[in-house]
């Protein structure tokens, strides 16, 4: 196999599913059942993880002009991705049943958007990041409007679009003035010509944008506004997508952009990165305490999240990589699964939003609150829950590189934040006011979304008790983005 | 071509030049329509061109979504043209740049492939289709 086939290899599966079920789509008789397609969709991508799984066994793989490069730190992600993806198909599979016509189109633009996520996290030049982004953002922005008909779900779809289209303009000056001030928009180049560059200043500039434009991608504190109200008119399988799959990536990125192609600024970006988490940090939380509708909670609540893995970042060079990789892992694991478990309680039309909405589940369906409650502790931080190895990781490595008051800082808002997860918990599990009330009588849980909560479950419960697996992957591939990390593998360009 | 025997500024005549020559073009096609053409003004002729919409009327006005369906797709396969004419200028020398015989080729044969198939999922829609009466394309 040619290094440009291996290189992309799981991309290259995702795109040939993802057209196929675009094209098959509008063949089907309209009246039929898309679950067909759903099912294709998943083996797409259960295909691609294996193909990204099957790249680890080659090293570092350099491919189309150099500006693709595989190694552990982008299979790690591209795992990451293919897994939030097939739980999202998991759950998602029933969702649109006999209610939207556009089903195929959803899985096709599923596909797609992985597909562009994948591509962000292998890229190691800025505009190949950009081509991968775009994928990305454009597939999220339709499926976020992808409740037709419905007001606020087309809403969600264009604020989603104009504010993201903006924020990557921001991403694209960013890259313009990179290439200005160092010549080059390959990130290993970067780093090599800004030494000598002449024009420090505009490479700093750059290194900014950047992190403007990524900020927006992952909804860092001055970037966050738009992400409630998208939140909220979203499908919410598709929030539990873009709230984690796309951030992850553009996580990536970041990692990559900062820690292989601006080391040298280190003190000058890492002031900057601890100012935004501090901020995301606090203005998630706080935002949170005041929603009344559970997916604006868990908006804001993501956007606390992204705070916290960014104190992750201020620890260069050492820990901060693996303990970012880990918590965006961790992340993954316990907001896709309450997101799962939020489209199971609310199904298509969403008729069950806020925090009172959810009272008294525990009565009619145990066991959903359950797993919703565990998803929630996950989120707080509890023990044995892979939400606390991943504040551990990140505080730890915070510590470690002597940030203490951003420490104190992540520390003191995990306590605010127990309040709004455990109202909502403590919600599940109060006396409903009016008995016969039957908001609850149209869940039913098919197969393969149990399949999906069982995954994220066991997922979000495996890294609380047995992180080490995942963290020494984390750690391997922290080793292939460190700065000065030699990569003397196979280099067969083109 | 002999360098710095004049000063910088005189690289940029050719654009002057341009300018000038289209300015004068238009300029005169103008003026000349102006002078020998006949004017015979109407209401409608005076008013704003508006690709054949009433210019003056309500603004939330509704027309088919359509228009919209046509323009994205004269986007799409305008880029598409727009993508290969490049290739197409260094075609002779792809093989030396990607150091492989028919890579460059076979490159844009996968792109014509995508591009064909957007036509086939286009064309299965019915948006090409205007006679239709379809409520939700």
């Amino acid at each position: 196999m040619s290094p440009n086939v291996l290189a992309l290899l799981p991309e290259i599966i995702l795109t040939i599913t993802g057209v196929l079920v675009m094209v098959a789509e509008p063949v089907l008789p309209a009246g039929q059942s898309r679950k067909p397609l759903g099912v294709l969709a998943i083996l797409g991508t259960l295909a691609a993880g294996f193909a990204s799984w099957y790249q680890l066994g080659f090293g570092t793989i350099h491919a189309y002009f150099n500006t693709i490069q595989v190694d552990s730190f982008s299979v790690f992600f591209h795992l990451l991705i293919a897994a939030i993806v097939l739980v999202t198909l998991l759950s998602s599979l029933d969702y649109f049943e006999g209610h939207a016509s556009h089903a195929g189109e959803y899985f096709a633009l599923t596909l797609f958007g992985a597909t562009g996520m994948m591509l962000m996290t292998c890229s190691v030049e800025l505009l190949m990041v950009f081509v991968g982004l775009e994928i990305s953002s454009i597939s999220t922005y339709i499926l976020a409007g992808f409740r037709k008909g419905q007001a606020s779900a087309t809403e969600s779809s264009i604020k989603y679009f104009l504010l993201g289209s903006f924020a990557t303009a921001f991403f694209l000056y960013g890259i313009a003035l990179a290439f200005g001030s160092t010549g080059s928009t390959r990130i290993d180049v970067i780093s090599q010509n800004l030494a000598s560059t002449a024009t420090p200043t505009l490479a700093l500039l750059s290194l900014a944008l950047i992190i403007i434009g990524i900020g927006f991608k992952v909804s860092a504190a001055p970037f966050h506004v738009w992400t409630p109200d998208v939140y909220q008119g979203a499908p919410a399988p598709v929030v539990g997508l873009m709230s984690t799959a796309p951030k992850a990536a553009a996580f990536a990125v970041l990692l990559r952009i900062l820690f292989s192609g601006f080391p040298s600024y280190e003190p000058r970006w890492a002031s900057l990165i601890w100012i935004i988490a501090a901020l995301s940090m606090t203005v998630g939380n706080l935002g949170a305490l005041l929603q009344r509708d559970v997916k604006r909670m868990l908006a804001y609540s993501s956007i606390a999240h992204a705070g916290y893995l960014l104190v992750a970042y201020t620890a260069f060079p050492a820990d901060g990589i693996a303990s970012a990789c880990f918590y965006t892992a961790a992340y993954a694991a316990m907001n896709v699964g309450a997101f799962t478990v939020i489209t199971q309680i609310g199904g298509y039309r969403e008729n069950v939003r806020t925090i009172e909405d959810y009272s008294g589940l525990a009565l009619k369906r145990p066991v959903l609150a359950a797993v919703l409650g565990f998803f929630l502790l996950s989120l707080i931080g509890i023990p044995f829950t892979g939400g606390f190895f991943g504040k551990f990781y990140v505080f730890s490595a915070a510590l470690h590189a002597g940030h203490v008051w951003l420490a104190v800082i992540g520390l003191l808002n995990s306590g605010i934040a127990c309040f709004y997860y455990l109202r909502l918990l403590a919600s599940l599990y109060s006396r409903r006011p009016a008995i016969e009330d039957n908001l609850f009588d149209g869940i039913t849980v098919t197969l393969p979304a149990a399949l999906a909560l069982t995954i994220t479950a066991a997922a979000t419960l495996l890294l609380g008790i047995a992180p080490n697996q995942v963290l020494s992957l984390a750690q391997r591939s922290a080793a292939a983005t460190a700065p000065g990390s030699a990569n003397s593998t196979t280099n067969a360009s083109r | 071509m002999a360098m710095h025997n004049y000063p910088y500024i005189w690289n940029y005549l050719p654009l002057v030049l341009q300018i000038l020559v289209a300015l004068g073009l238009a300029c005169g096609m103008v003026g000349a329509s102006f002078f020998i053409g006949k004017h015979k003004n109407s209401r409608t002729k005076a008013g704003a061109y508006e690709c054949g919409m009433d210019p003056v009327g309500d603004a939330r006005g509704r027309f088919s979504v359509r228009f919209y369906m046509v323009a994205m797709l004269f986007i799409l396969f305008d880029v598409e043209a727009v993508f290969m004419l490049p290739w197409a200028v260094i075609f002779r020398r792809l093989p030396q740049i990607t150091g492989s015989k028919m890579f460059g080729f076979y490159e844009m044969l996968v792109y014509l492939g995508f591009v064909a198939v957007g036509l086939f999922y286009v064309w299965k829609k019915g948006i090409l289709d205007w006679s239709a009466e379809k409520g939700d394309l």
